[in-house]
């Protein structure tokens, strides 16, 4: 499930933000040392490989509902973690940039849920273990299933602890987790039930092109342990951190993201870990909180969220004249922008 | 033709006024991705009882849509369909946080709705942002940009790659879904066993393109990087399309300007 812009904090979509792209460096970097740029057409195209097969809807058997496929693990087990993640990365984005599904600052959030818990996490401790140096049609049945299931398990947790991190919503954190959990594991079952239908297929059309096939060495673990772990912590702390030290968002957490970040970012990926630095240091300027002190605009009416609680009609009423006029004046500007754009036009182009 | 039809549809067309020679709004992709990351940023900041401070913010958007003529109904018709999971998990908010915190006359308003009301809006504006991005500058172009500002190379080329070979992919596979829907009479869906060498047969026509390509690329020379026919750089108007944008961003987020206009016109009608 894609986690929503609406939902999350700067705080923690920032974390998130760095955590994922200090992954997608090393994933780039391990590909580069790797393998050749054959891999690149064949990532492309499997990215859209998944989204052509998420148009194709099949009926569960038994429950008269319908499912798709979801693709994070089938991409793993066709072209191993680091090129898979790259992959999933990219299928996020345009999900994100093209189809509304999640959004830029949950990005981060979403790649890391959907990308780094199949690549890194399931396939190389249970899928690749499980299936083994000689798969069988039950191995890879069991292989997919398993972890399908942990990934989309971790994957739904980490939604739970994002959105609970972030403070936006009510939902308390017990009842959203035993919303979230069960109904992650259905899907799982079903994403797992494709995968092995897919891989299996696959297996026995042409084994080798899979990632997992046999003739590959077995049991060396792609990523680092030390990196996971990690990963891992500055996940942790920094969901933690944002809950209870939301008064100094910018501090500890800010430090803990830099040394993960250098941990895992050298050479040529530093370009981006500047860039995605001075973006965060402009989120760290903003911060809910920071701004409740401040007194601000006309004289004893401070800001909104902080003077509500008591009420006050007479504030309301001037809040929804105070609204509606701004939403008015936003659009006269927006049809005046229009109009002045046509008529500096002698030739319309065609609207969408 | 089923959903696999409907979908297939909706993704033509996707960046076409950002590929047209003539863009109405010209900004260097770096500035636009600055200035959406940092819009974004703001509105999530924004306190969950704070829907009134939001409103402006709709300037954004609006003005960018005008400027950069893309129709309203084009990304209205995106954001519902992706709304789900924004209203799913805000509908909560009312239920869990029945707290009276405003007051219109008679009506009781509680913080839930209003929490609700504002994760609505933020997602409205966030999600518009996102979309205008690719609008406005195109694809490509933002691929471009994002190289530029130190994205790995790896992922700029599997990105281009993907927006590329996503209608041939979904093509092939509205082809197979259409083929299967004729010859199975009306028994409707697709069973799973079916699903599962469908998808299989799928991927194996995407393998065999991935080696064409890579066949095709090899032979033109190839060698890991694609090169972008568009080269630019970032201008003076540029820098000031992004200046004014976060100067905006700012004062919008230390002001409540709503509150502002609202007590003004009731301080000159009383």
């Amino acid at each position: 499930m894609h986690m929503a812009d609406a939902l999350i904090s700067p705080a923690v979509g920032g974390t998130m933000w760095a955590v994922t792209a200090g992954l997608t460096a090393y994933s780039a970097k391990k590909i580069g040392a790797d393998l050749n740029e054959r891999i690149v057409p064949l990532m492309g195209v499997l990215g859209a490989f998944v989204f052509a097969a998420q148009m194709i809807n099949f009926t569960i058997p038994a429950t008269g509902s319908s499912g798709h496929l979801g693709g994070g693990m089938i991409l793993a087990m066709l072209l191993g973690p680091h090129a898979a993640f790259l992959t999933m990365a990219s299928v996020l984005a345009v999900q994100a940039l093209f189809f509304a599904d999640g959004g830029l600052l949950a990005l981060g959030c979403n790649i890391f849920n959907l990308g780094f818990f199949p690549c890194f996490v399931a396939y190389p401790f249970l899928c690749r273990r499980i299936v083994g140096a000689n798969p069988s049609a039950g191995r890879i049945l069991a292989g997919a299933m398993l972890s399908s299931i942990v990934a989309l398990q971790l994957g739904a947790f980490a939604v739970v602890l994002e959105t609970v991190a972030s403070g936006i919503s009510e939902l308390p954190f017990t009842t959203f987790a035993l919303l979230m959990q069960p109904i992650h594991l259905a899907i799982g079952v079903v994403e797992g039930l494709v995968t092995a239908a897919v891989i299996t297929f696959v297996w026995s059309a042409r084994p080798e092109v899979l990632h997992v096939a046999p003739g590959r060495e077995a049991g060396r673990l792609p990523m680092k342990k030390v990196l996971v772990g990690l990963v891992a912590i500055a996940v942790l702390t920094g969901g933690v951190l944002s809950w209870f030290a939301s008064t100094h968002p910018d501090g500890l957490e800010w430090s803990m993201l830099r040394t993960a970040g250098t941990e895992e970012l050298s050479g040529h990926g530093s370009a981006a870990h500047a860039a995605l630095a001075g973006i965060q240091e402009k989120i760290a300027l903003l911060p809910d909180y920071g701004f409740r002190a401040t007194p601000g605009g006309s004289g004893a009416g401070s800001r909104e969220g902080e003077s509500w609680p008591d009420i006050n009609a007479g504030r309301s009423v001037a809040g929804i004249v105070g609204g509606g006029l701004t939403l008015l004046l936003a659009g006269v500007v927006g049809i005046v922008l229009r109009r002045a754009g046509q008529a500096g036009r002698s030739r319309p182009t065609p609207e969408r | 033709m089923s959903g696999a039809g409907q979908a297939l549809g909706s993704l033509n067309g996707l960046d076409g006024l950002g590929r047209a020679d003539a863009p109405a709004l010209r900004v260097d992709p770096r500035a636009m991705i600055v200035t959406t990351f940092l819009f974004i940023a703001v509105v999530s900041s924004f306190d969950k009882y704070d829907l009134l401070g939001l409103l402006p913010l709709v300037l954004y958007p609006v003005s960018l849509m005008a400027l950069g003529r893309v129709s309203f109904r084009r990304i209205a018709r995106r954001l519902l369909v992706a709304s789900p999971f924004a209203v799913m998990i805000g509908i909560f908010n009312p239920v869990f946080d029945g707290r009276i915190i405003a007051e219109l006359g008679p009506l009781a308003v509680s913080g839930g709705w209003i929490s609700f009301a504002s994760i609505l809006v933020k997602f409205l504006l966030t999600v518009s942002a996102a979309l205008l991005l690719v609008e406005i500058c195109g694809f490509d172009a933002v691929c471009f940009g994002l190289g530029k500002m130190g994205v790995p190379r790896v992922l700029v080329s599997q990105l281009l790659f993907l927006k590329r070979y996503i209608h041939v992919a979904a093509d092939e596979a509205a082809r197979m879904v259409r083929a299967h829907a004729l010859r199975s009479f009306r028994r409707r869906g697709m069973s799973f066993r079916v699903f599962g060498s469908l998808c299989g047969q799928l991927l194996l026509r995407s393998l065999d393109r991935a080696q064409r390509i890579y066949n095709a690329m090899i032979s033109r020379g190839f060698s890991g990087r694609i090169h972008l026919l568009r080269e630019r750089s970032v201008r003076g108007g540029d820098i000031l399309f992004a200046s004014l944008w976060i100067g905006f961003f700012l004062l919008v987020r230390l002001y409540n300007i709503p509150l502002w206009i609202g007590t003004l016109v009731l301080g000159s009608l009383a």
